[in-house]
């Protein structure tokens, strides 16, 4: 089998954002890692090449720095990537859709392209639909379990309230992997030290008659959201407490 | 005044309260209610009270229950057919997947999980950075298509026609994939990511039985109960209800968290909550430092005193 992950390299979910500028934010003194679903997909690749054989590609559309996720994806598992590289913080869906559609097509076609449900950065939730689209092949999302079976993916997602639906999708086809999927492994020291060896494809964006300028969403501003500043606390006794809390509830915030 | 579709959302035969808020999002503009399936006469009514002039009852042939892409290239068919410039969702489990899938097929733009829309001006805000930043997008394109974080927008009354439109969509199914089962699951419960409040419950709930409790203070409030990433993986309660980072991201009017400590990846997913109780036992714990109201207590003290009072 040939497994296909898109990664996406984004700041860690525990790091606080600066903002650099009206559309940026400083990306050099935080964090960077695997969107946390991303590595869902990494983890259920590597294990059907570990039963079925073949090998697990990695491709990451971003700037320079997301080699160190890529070695991350390597140290999982993964075999070898391809890093399309550009300067822009914030790429859309589509254009990065298409980015990933060449860096495949380039590479030769595959029998399962995982990515994450969504990444943690944008939160646009698409760009595995927009690649299906591309690629002409079946794609569901927030899958929490996967069995193949004769030329075919039976998944499941969840969609909502615990209901789940059951999917049959042919092959080759694009899943979004959930939590409930796997539980993603730890790289082991021998293994990160193996991943520094293996290959990393670069492509420049530029190189891909792709137009930066063509994006379907721009960023005109990035604005932090507010912290709230700290509870007004209530005191009491705790039927006093209860009290207060549903008066506030319902007459002051109108909420209930 | 721009024609404008807004897909509407039914339960049990019901418009789902997240849709009319939706309604309202589209407000001003010419609106187009598009109904999938033949739920379309039960729902005329309140559809119209809240301002769709149009609604288009949509058809087409095949197994329009069974398959997304189907359902995905009807709705295209609509769009193209009664020359709508914006098309507005919910960003539910469903909204989220169909609106991809549309945007796909028309390849057009998706701004997702929107708090704010201005249709006229076609500009959008959003989460960016699971509830840190909030991105101020401006939208390209002839066509767009935008989802609303459910609760985002409080629906208002608009009465409009609410004339029944009915179209059968030329369309076919790719067969690429078919939803082959439903499985329910086992309790009637509210959506975590619509329900307008929001009840969870953290490590401090110590066992799974202890969220009966929760459960009792919920159905008071009309509300829907979560739980922390802590109490799920102490195994009290299933993925499903987890709110968070790895969990859903849900924005009610009213969340209240009890024995929950506030991780950053916590905030992620409720952040953007109206107002934010913390009932916690611990006045040190980090949530008392970013929400609205707190309550030093222990939940199993707090949380039934609080419930007696809503029976009062």
């Amino acid at each position: 089998m040939k497994i296909f992950v898109c990664v996406k390299h984004v700041p860690d979910t525990a790091a606080s954002i600066k903002l650099a500028g009206d559309t940026g934010f400083e990306d050099s003194e935080i964090k960077f890692i695997a969107s946390p679903y991303d590595e869902y997909g990494i983890e259920e690749a590597v294990s059907l090449v570990e039963k079925n054989g073949g090998e697990v590609v990695i491709v990451t559309v971003g700037k320079d720095d997301a080699v160190s996720t890529i070695r991350g994806a390597m140290a999982m598992g993964a075999h070898r990537a391809i890093l399309v590289k550009t300067d822009s913080q914030f790429l859309d869906s589509s254009l990065t859709a298409k980015a990933l559609k060449a860096a495949i097509e380039q590479d030769g076609a595959g029998d399962i392209i995982f990515t994450g449900k969504g990444s943690v950065d944008t939160e646009s939730f698409q760009t595995q639909y927009r690649l299906a689209g591309l690629l002409e092949m079946p794609v569901v999302n927030e899958v929490s379990s996967l069995s193949l079976d004769d030329g075919k993916a039976v998944v499941e997602r969840e969609i909502g309230s615990g209901e789940k639906e059951v999917i049959e999708m042919t092959l080759p086809c694009i899943i979004g992997a959930d939590r409930g999927l796997n539980e993603p492994r730890y790289p082991k020291f021998p293994d990160i030290m193996k991943a520094k060896k293996k290959e990393i494809r670069e492509i420049e964006f530029s190189s891909l008659d792709l137009d930066e300028s063509n994006a379907m969403v721009e960023m005109e501003k990035l604005e932090l959201v507010p912290e709230r500043s700290g509870a007004k606390m209530i005191d009491g006794s705790v039927d006093d407490q209860a009290e207060q809390l549903v008066k506030i509830l319902k007459q002051d915030e109108k909420v209930l | 005044m721009s024609n404008t579709g807004v897909l509407i959302e039914i339960d049990k035969g019901e418009v789902k309260d997240t849709s009319l808020g939706v309604l309202t999002a589209a407000a001003g503009e010419q609106i187009y209610a598009l109904v999938l399936g033949d739920d379309a006469a039960k729902v005329k009514d309140k559809l119209a009270l809240y301002g769709a002039e149009h609604i288009i009852s949509i058809t087409a042939p095949g197994d329009v229950a069974a398959s997304p892409d189907l359902q995905a290239q009807a709705i295209t068919a609509a769009i193209k057919e009664y020359d709508l410039k914006a098309v507005l969702g919910t960003a539910s489990s469903t909204g989220k997947d169909l609106f991809a899938r549309i945007a796909a097929v028309m390849d057009v733009s998706l701004v997702s999980d929107c708090v704010e829309i201005d249709i006229t001006e076609k500009r959008a805000k959003k989460s960016h950075f699971s509830g840190k930043t909030f991105a101020d997008l401006k939208i390209n394109g002839d066509v767009f298509l935008c989802t609303i974080r459910p609760n985002s927008i409080e629906p208002a009354e608009a009465p409009a026609a609410g004339n029944i439109i009915e179209f059968k969509a030329d369309v076919k199914d790719p067969g690429f994939i078919k939803i082959i089962e439903t499985k329910k699951s086992s309790a009637e419960k509210l959506d975590l990511t619509e329900a307008p409040v929001i009840i969870t419950g953290g490590r401090a709930i110590k066992a799974a039985e202890n969220y009966k409790m929760l459960e009792e203070c919920a159905d008071l409030m009309g509300a829907a109960v979560g739980a922390s990433r802590a109490a799920v993986d102490a195994g009290f309660a299933p993925h499903s209800m987890q709110v968070g980072q790895t969990g859903k991201t849900v924005s009610p009017k009213l969340y209240i968290a009890c024995g929950v400590s506030g991780a950053v990846q916590h905030f992620a997913g409720m952040k953007t909550s109206k107002v934010i109780v913390a009932i916690n036992e611990d006045k040190d714990a980090p949530i008392f430092g970013k929400c609205d109201y707190g309550i030093i207590g222990d939940i199993f003290e707090v949380v039934p005193a609080l419930t007696s009072k809503l029976k009062e």
